[in-house]
Formats: structure tokens, C-alpha cells, sequence
């Protein structure tokens, strides 16, 4: 059967940042399958160099204002792998909550306000208010927790003010923990617990989709690796932080202002679902069960249900910062002054996982302690290669659909990646190029 | 907002990005407590980063982000053309914000430590405040904007009233909160010389003010520099530390 196809979304919708999806069939040939990222480039590893490593993180933070913890986690690490700055036990429990947290936070936005949308049919999360204001209720509550995390540790939720290099400038006292801990058993637990069950009530409505493809994530020895780790590939193992140029390998390509990656294949993978590939029997109890009533199984090759990945997250977010802040509280909360003495010079590279997967911060210093060179690879750049592949397996397996429907499934598959657009500019419409269907 | 006083026909209002974090956006959504309740007193016709619908005109477009691309320029047009009122919405769309930093260095420079040999596949201009292209009817500042401020000019002009411009510097809000001063703990601070608003936030949490809400209307350079170089910082730093936030406005057009 010969097929034209021509799908043109211009500046996709319910996504972070500005992009377009462009499909192009000709004769029931795939001539173009593209997520074009049109977002203004914004030049931060440019903007970095002359930089003191007290400004580095404050000046990340902003590549992107839902990633922002992790963009300054990342650097914090960067700076203190190059200058030699050691920092507490305390120092790593307190990031490890804002990374819950922050996970937390984005995880939930994006599954009840920007998916949600598309499995009940809706243009937005806003004309949902009336018909299911109790679920709208939930998720506001969940992103209050998750938001409050971030304001009592470090300030601000957005852009983070407190983490420094070498420490924290103002620490929270032990009855805000404790506070935050009451309300992570007694609000957060509960809402996880019903925010699985409204995701298996619209589990069916996920497309069925499947493509084995390359995972990529941090793994760590001791525990789910969000904040730190080895890198570790599904296809070729584990690697040290140190060898990240060897994974990322970056690529410019004319169709977008944020650069592609590749590794072992033509792309990977990373995010929630490459994390729950690589790393799911870390997760706690409670989470390991929200995957099953919800049907996702190890080695998950179907993108869409990365939005299902990120709920387990969720519960492992909940879990596990209560049991932060047990340890915290266990240690007993010290007034510690951030370590800025370096001991050395030289290049660093920090490594954490954000929501939307592996990033990678690499700084040179010189001897006054100013940047020199600076790389950042983010993860929505490493995935879009990936989300191209997909685009190509998918469009020729439901070309028989209306093109409406075509244009929805591709806009869905896009949105499950919850691309990060302006972090990777450095995304999102759908372009169907001739629109002669017949 | 009390209900007597919201007006028959909600106020159509929308919301744009331009060349920026969207942690401006992000913050607003961050209103939690207050979403349902604004809600109730406006339509939001469009707002791509939450919804797909679309509208001809606005009675007030917030405007998030710096304008640094050809076809920003043509967009915040076409915007303002429909627009009753426009508000640009934090620091990126005020002053340029930490983009405007790329404006320091010569272009090319900026392109090819980015893009290498491919620096001329994606076109750019210098990052500019909105104010520089169109005329902007209220601001508000800060990196993310403020949400108190937010707030504030939100409910003044969904009841079609004047909101106040704050015009004193951080140091004012900090000395309110009592705090101790970073200078007395070996810290160099902007608050001497950058818009209040914030309520001394950054301060207030034991870090330094980083100029990110722009500068006082009679902000002195000079003595500013003379604080931080007594204060441990090399001239090339302070200097450096003061563009941090406020490149877009160089500091010849200090006083
Ligand atoms: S002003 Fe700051 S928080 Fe707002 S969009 Fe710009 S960089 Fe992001
Ligand atoms: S800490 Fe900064 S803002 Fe506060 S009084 Fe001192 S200089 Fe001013």
C-alpha cells in the first residue's frame, strides 16, 4: 500500500522548553521522523569560563529551573572533584533529601499535569479541576511536600539557595525535620498509595509499544542511585564517572540547537525507566509493590511507561527521605561551615541523576580557582536521538490510524520522556511534512 | 482576592516563554495553596508549557524569558499587538538576567565554544530585556521572580488597580529581618545596590545577594566596587561578580 504521510507540530505542547515533531512518508517510505529542538540557544558552558567556584552553581542552576537542584548537585560535585574540597556526612545527606525532593516534585508535575491530560482526553490539567478535584487536590499536596523539602533545605525550591561548594550556608533545625518527616508518613505515604491506584485505573489506555533499546544510568552498590554512582550501561556495564566522554559521545546535527548522543547503538536510554531497568531491585519495599499493581515488570522496553517509572520514584522518594532524615536526626545536626580551602587545581567531573536521567557537569580551574573550560551534557540531549529511533519504529506499526491519532501517539511518546527542552538547549511540536493522506 | 470585587468577565490572561530556565513559570505552579483559588478569577487562554489550547487576544500576557533570537523578536511583536497589558515576568525578561551574560564576550566566542565548527547552524542575537523591543507595562523581578510579588501585581491588575514598585535596596528588607550581616561574617554581598522585593532571601539564608533582581534606580557602582575590594575581592572579581545579574545594563550606565 503506498502511503504519504506529512505530520508538522510546531512548538509541542505540555513539554518543558520549544520543539517540533516532523514526519515525512513518502510512498510508504519514512523519509523523516524528527524531534526538532528550535529552543534560543543559551551558551552556558561559554557564559561559565572566567567564573569563580563560588558563582559556577548559581549560574547552572539556571540552564534550567526544573532541574536546577540537579544542575547545582552536579556542580557542587564538579567543583569539589577539581579543587579537593571534601565535604561531611551531613553535607551528602542533606543533598541526597533535596534530590528526593526535587525528584519528587518533577516526577509528580509530570504525571498528573502534563501525561494525564492525554490518557483522559483533555487539552490540560485545567479543565480536569471540576470533574476530578479530589485527584488535582493530591497532586498540589504531593507538590507542596515535595516543594516544601526543597524550601526548608535549601531555601527556595527553585534555584536552590543554600548548597555551596563544600557544604550548606544555613541548615534546617531538627523540629523542621521532624515536621517534614510527620508529613512525608502521614500525607506523602497516603498519597502515593492512591496516586498508584489512579495510574492502574488508566494503565490500559498507555499505547503498547515496544523497542528494546541501550539503558543508561548511575549505579551505586549501596542504594538506589539518584545521587551518585558509576555509570552503568545495559549493554556494556559498569564505567567510572571519569570515562562519561566515552558514553556521551556528542554529536551536532542541523535539526536541532541541543546536540545528540550515542554510544553502543545508533542511542540509549536514560531516566526513570532506564534507572528502574538497570537498578529496580534496589528499590525500597513499598515501591517494588506500586510496580507491580501497576503492571511495570523488569527490563520494560516501552517508553510510554517511563511516566509509570517515575510513580514508582515516587514512592522510593517518600520512603527514603524519611529514612534521611532518621539518620540525620540520629546524628544530630551540626552548624557546619562549607570546606572552600582547595587543596588543588585541576579538572573535575560531578555526576548525578535528575528526573529526566544522567547528567554530567566537567570544569577546569585555573590556579586562582576560575573556570576555564566547562562541559555540561544533559540528559534530554542524550535521549533524543533515542526518541528519533523510536518515532521510526513507531509511525510505520500505526500508519493505518487517522492522522489525528498518529499525531496524538507521537506527541505522547515525546511527552513521556519529559523532555527537558531549554536544559538541553544548550524542545517540543509535531511536523507532519505533505499532508496528502490517502 | 475577595469575590465582591473580581469583575463580571474574567480578565483572559496568558502566559509565554522566550529565552529562558521556565523556572519562572515552574515557580508560579509552585503557588500550590493559591492555584484553584487564582483560577477562579481568571481564564488562562494560553500557556504551552501546561495546555494546548490557543487565543487571538489577551487582557493580560505575563512574558517569561530574554529576547535572543530573530524570531523572538517577531513573536514578542505579535504578542504585544494582542496584549492589553504585558508584565515581563522575572529577571530574564526585566533586566536580561543571566543570560545577558553571553553579551560580554564577542558572539563568534560564545558560538563556537558551544557548537564548535557547527556554530553556524542556529542564528542568535544579543540576550535582551523585553523593555528593549517593546514597551512593557509592569515588571517583576528577581531569578525565579519573586511569588510574593507575583502575587501582588496579580491581584492589583485582575482588580484593574496600580501596583507599587519597590525602589529601596535588599539591604533595607535584610536589617528588617534582623539578620547579621554576611560582611561581619567575611562575605561580600550585592544587597547594597540590588532592587528589594525579596525579602532578602538569599541573605537571610547565610548566602550572599547575588544581584539577580537588578539594580536600585541610583545604584553607585563605584562605592559598591570600593565595599568588595575592601572586602577581599580583586577589582576583576568585583567587577565580574556585579555583571553577574546585570550585564544587559553595563556599568558605564551606572552612576
Ligand atoms: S529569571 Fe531566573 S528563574 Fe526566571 S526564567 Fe530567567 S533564569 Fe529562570
Ligand atoms: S547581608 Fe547583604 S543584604 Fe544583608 S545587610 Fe549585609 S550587605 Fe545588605
Amino acid at each position: 500500500m503506498s502511503k504519504n504521510l506529512d505530520i508538522n507540530v510546531h512548538h509541542l505542547t505540555r513539554v518543558e522548553g520549544h520543539g517540533n515533531i516532523v514526519i515525512n512518508m513518502k510512498e510508504g517510505r519514512l523519509e523523516k521522523a524528527e524531534l526538532q529542538i528550535v529552543e534560543a540557544p543559551r551558551y552556558f558552558e561559554a557564559l561559565l569560563k572566567g567564573r569563580s567556584f563560588h558563582e559556577a552553581a548559581i549560574i547552572t542552576s539556571r540552564i534550567c529551573g526544573i532541574c536546577a537542584l540537579g544542575h547545582q548537585i552536579a556542580s557542587l560535585k564538579a567543583t569539589e572533584d577539581a579543587l579537593g574540597l571534601e565535604v561531611s556526612e551531613q553535607t551528602i545527606l542533606l543533598r541526597k533529601l533535596l534530590v528526593n525532593g526535587a525528584t519528587l516534585q518533577s516526577n509528580v508535575l509530570h504525571v498528573y499535569f502534563l501525561v494525564a491530560p492525554d490518557l483522559l482526553n483533555a487539552p490540560s490539567v485545567f479543565p480536569l479541576i471540576p470533574t476530578h478535584k479530589n485527584v488535582i487536590l493530591r497532586a498540589l499536596r504531593m507538590k507542596r511536600l515535595a516543594n516544601d523539602i526543597g524550601d526548608i533545605v535549601s531555601g527556595r525550591a527553585v534555584h536552590p539557595i543554600t548548597p555551596v561548594p563544600g557544604g550548606f550556608t544555613h541548615i534546617p533545625t531538627a523540629g523542621e525535620l521532624k515536621e517534614l518527616r510527620r508529613r512525608l508518613i502521614e500525607e506523602g505515604l497516603p498519597d502515593v498509595v492512591e496516586t498508584v491506584k489512579t495510574i492502574k485505573s488508566l494503565a490500559g489506555r498507555i499505547p503498547d509499544f515496544v523497542r528494546e533499546t541501550e539503558y543508561i544510568s548511575l549505579q551505586d552498590k549501596n542504594e538506589y542511585a539518584l545521587y551518585d554512582g558509576e555509570i552503568f550501561s545495559s549493554d556494556t556495564g559498569a564505567t567510572a564517572v571519569r570515562n562519561y566522554r566515552d558514553i556521551t559521545s556528542e554529536f551536532v546535527v542541523a535539526h536541532s540547537t541541543s546536540k545528540h548522543a550515542r554510544h553502543a547503538r545508533s542511542s540509549y536510554m536514560v531516566g526513570a525507566l532506564a534507572r528502574w531497568n538497570n537498578n529496580h531491585n534496589q528499590l525500597t519495599e513499598i515501591s517494588l509493590n506500586a510496580a507491580e499493581e501497576m503492571g511495570l515488570k523488569p527490563d520494560c522496553y516501552n517508553p510510554y511507561l517511563n511516566n509509570v517509572a517515575q510513580v514508582v520514584e515516587c514512592a522510593h522518594c517518600v520512603e527514603d527521605s524519611i529514612a534521611i532524615i532518621d539518620r540525620l536526626l540520629e546524628l544530630g545536626l551540626k552548624n557546619e561551615k562549607p570546606n572552600q580551602t582547595p587543596t588543588k587545581y585541576g579538572v573535575g567531573i560531578g555526576s548525578t541523576e535528575v528526573p529526566r536521567g544522567i547528567l554530567f557537569h566537567e570544569y577546569e580551574y585555573d590556579r586562582k580557582g576560575n573556570i576555564v573550560f566547562a562541559n555540561c551534557i544533559i540528559p534530554t540531549g542524550q535521549n533524543l536521538a533515542n526518541i528519533d529511533d523510536d518515532m521510526k519504529k513507531l509511525v510505520p506499526e500505526i500508519i493505518d490510524k487517522p492522522k489525528k491519532d498518529i499525531t496524538k501517539q507521537l506527541e505522547m511518546l515525546v511527552r513521556a520522556y519529559d523532555p527537558c527542552i531549554s536544559c538541553s538547549v544548550h524542545l517540543l511540536n509535531v511536523k507532519f511534512i505533505n499532508d496528502s493522506e490517502d | 482576592m475577595s469575590t465582591q470585587t473580581a469583575p463580571k468577565t474574567k480578565p483572559q490572561i496568558a502566559f509565554f516563554d522566550f529565552t529562558s530556565c521556565e523556572g519562572c513559570q515552574l515557580n508560579k505552579l509552585n503557588l500550590e495553596n493559591h492555584l484553584l483559588e487564582i483560577l477562579e478569577h481568571v481564564d488562562i487562554v494560553e500557556f504551552r508549557e501546561a495546555m494546548d489550547d490557543k487565543a487571538d487576544a489577551y487582557d493580560i500576557a505575563f512574558i517569561e524569558g530574554s529576547i535572543s533570537t530573530p524570531s523572538c523578536v517577531e513573536r514578542i511583536h505579535d504578542i504585544r499587538r494582542r496584549a492589553k497589558i504585558l508584565v515581563a515576568l522575572g529577571s530574564c525578561a526585566v533586566t536580561g538576567g543571566i543570560n545577558a551574560m553571553k553579551n560580554l564576550q564577542p558572539i563568534e566566542d560564545v558560538r563556537e565554544t558551544v557548537y564548535g565548527k557547527d556554530k553556524y547552524l542556529f542564528p542568535t542575537l544579543p540576550a535582551m530585556p523585553v523593555s528593549a523591543i517593546v514597551k512593557v507595562d509592569y515588571e517583576i523581578h528577581g531569578c525565579p521572580m519573586s511569588i510574593p510579588e507575583f502575587l501582588v501585581v496579580f491581584k492589583a491588575l485582575v482588580m484593574g488597580k496600580q501596583p507599587i514598585k519597590p525602589d529601596s535596596p535588599v539591604c533595607v528588607e535584610c536589617k528588617l529581618r534582623e539578620n547579621e550581616c554576611l560582611y561581619d561574617r567575611g562575605m561580600v554581598c550585592l544587597g547594597p545596590i540590588t532592587l528589594s522585593g525579596c525579602d532578602a532571601i538569599c541573605p537571610s539564608f547565610g548566602q550572599f545577594c547575588t544581584g539577580c533582581r537588578g539594580l536600585v534606580p541610583d545604584a553607585n557602582k563605584n562605592a559598591m566596587l570600593d565595599i568588595l575590594t575592601d572586602h577581599g575581592l580583586s577589582l576583576q572579581e568585583a567587577e565580574k561578580r556585579l555583571l553577574l545579574f546585570n550585564s544587559y545594563k553595563q556599568p558605564d550606565t551606572f552612576k
